[in-house]
């Protein structure tokens, strides 16, 4: 049967992991590469690049770190950040990425999923999208979060998956960072309206906010985390697991 | 030394490094002479059918890795690159393959239930029909990473595997000295890296 999927995301700037890290045992826990190894040995089942420089120099490095990455680790890399056409695909899966998750340049350039699904296949490509409630409407946001783009999220993302995204990453601004669960209201409008895989993000705080995702949006594919896995608060293993103990299909 | 046919489509890095991380000496290689003076070659591919078949056959490495399959080379196609060991794909009409194993490509949708989601992506066990030298350090039940909305249909003496996605969806065959694998063993983690040290010694 196929698994439940446990991702971190490492957001990367000038080539290091940024938002703390505290690891015992890893002799330098801000760099992607011993970060993502270690993820990789800990029971990670993918591995989400977040390229958050905004320098053509940062970018240099960044794919330079994703090639030394992709050298050291075979689970699927996925990678975002500053993908704004079909030259970025081709920069980052040159260097060893597998999937491309476009936000703001999907909301800029309507042809860039359809151009990229049709050169790289739709397996290629991840709407993620950054949404959070206005006045009782889910709204697409850009720019990582600040700028309202006024367009209906579930819509929007069902447009983006019949023009060619194979993967939905589903980022809730309204609990990201608040470390009390998932946003479940959300994440089962999006379920209902697509049929590809589902990835959630932003709100985990502990195991058992990955439980109640499960069970409670049976569409859910993923959990995608930061944080709590960086800090040790949760670990994977363990998280995995309590999910294997509560009959949710993953990976040990 | 082991040739990764390039013919312009797929992931041929990460490919690439799985090799160098188990120690093989590994070339990503469109000319036909390296496929014929290396020991094993490996047929990857991403994408869509038609469009990859066309490029293989373009390429002028088709014909090549036809002689060296037949003169009894190890041959592991990869994803979409084990569909094209087959006679022909159904992937919007009707395209031929290499015909190294007999049998055809066609949506996973024909046999999976309606609420299953197309692609299957994500991590999904194998089940061990058949023995074959690519198993050689497999387990029942090891977890490999699929990514793929049609799948191989051919006689189950060629299926060394099956993984269950509401039906049991072929996951690796053999025919001989030609191997496929439905998921990724690059991007399988240990139990996908153990498959390719396998199949440097079959």
């Amino acid at each position: 049967m196929i698994t439940k999927r446990i991702i971190p995301c490492l957001d990367v700037r000038n080539g290091r992991v940024v938002k703390g890290v505290n690891f015992q045992g890893l002799n330098d826990v801000n760099s992607p590469v011993e970060l993502a190894k270690y993820y990789s040995d800990n029971g990670a089942d993918e591995l989400v690049f977040y390229d958050i420089t905004a320098s053509s120099d940062g970018r240099k490095i960044f794919t330079d770190i994703l090639r030394e990455t992709a050298r050291n680790v075979f689970i699927p890399l996925t990678v975002g950040g500053g993908i704004s056409g079909v030259s970025d695909f081709e920069r980052v899966l040159s260097c060893g990425a597998d999937k491309v998750s476009v936000n703001t340049g999907a909301i800029m350039n309507p042809n860039l999923i359809p151009e990229a699904a049709k050169l790289y296949g739709s397996q290629c490509v991840v709407i993620s999208a950054d949404v959070k409630r206005v006045d009782g409407q889910f709204h697409v946001f850009a720019r990582g979060g600040r700028d309202d783009t006024g367009i209906e999220a579930i819509g929007w993302i069902r447009r983006c998956v019949d023009a060619g995204a194979g993967e939905v990453v589903l980022n809730s601004i309204d609990t990201d960072g608040v470390k009390q669960g998932f946003d479940l209201e959300m994440l089962k409008a999006v379920c209902d309206v697509v049929s590809v895989p589902v990835i959630a993000s932003g709100g985990a705080g502990s195991i058992d906010d990955f439980i109640s995702l499960f069970k409670t949006v049976p569409g859910v594919d993923a959990g995608l985390a930061a944080s709590i896995f960086h800090f040790g608060e949760v670990a994977i293993m363990d998280l995995k697991h309590r999910m294997y103990d509560e009959n949710i299909p993953v990976r040990l | 030394m082991i040739a990764i046919v390039n013919y312009g489509v797929g992931n041929l890095f990460s490919l690439e490094s799985s090799f160098n991380a188990i120690g093989q000496n590994v070339i990503v290689t469109s000319d036909p002479n390296d496929l014929k003076h290396s020991d094993r070659i490996i047929l990857p591919g991403v994408g869509a059918f038609e469009d990859a078949a066309r490029k293989l056959f373009a390429s002028g490495l088709a014909e090549p890795l036809i002689d060296e399959a037949r003169k009894g080379k190890p041959v592991l196609g990869i994803c979409l690159g084990m569909q094209l060991l087959f006679t022909k794909s159904y992937e919007f009409g009707v395209h031929d393959g290499l015909n190294l194993i007999p049998g055809d490509v066609r949506p996973i949708s024909d046999i999976i239930p309606a609420d299953f989601k197309i692609p299957q992506i994500g991590w999904n066990s194998l089940h061990l029909t058949k023995p074959s030298g690519l198993f050689a350090n497999s387990h029942e039940g090891d977890y490999v990473y699929f990514v793929h909305s049609y799948s191989a249909f051919c006689d189950s003496g060629y299926i060394t595997a099956i993984t269950d996605y509401g039906a049991g969806l072929t996951a690796a065959v053999q025919f001989g000295n030609v191997y496929g694998a439905q998921f990724h063993p690059e991007k399988s983690g240990n139990v996908g890296l153990n498959m390719l040290r396998a199949f440097c010694e079959v």
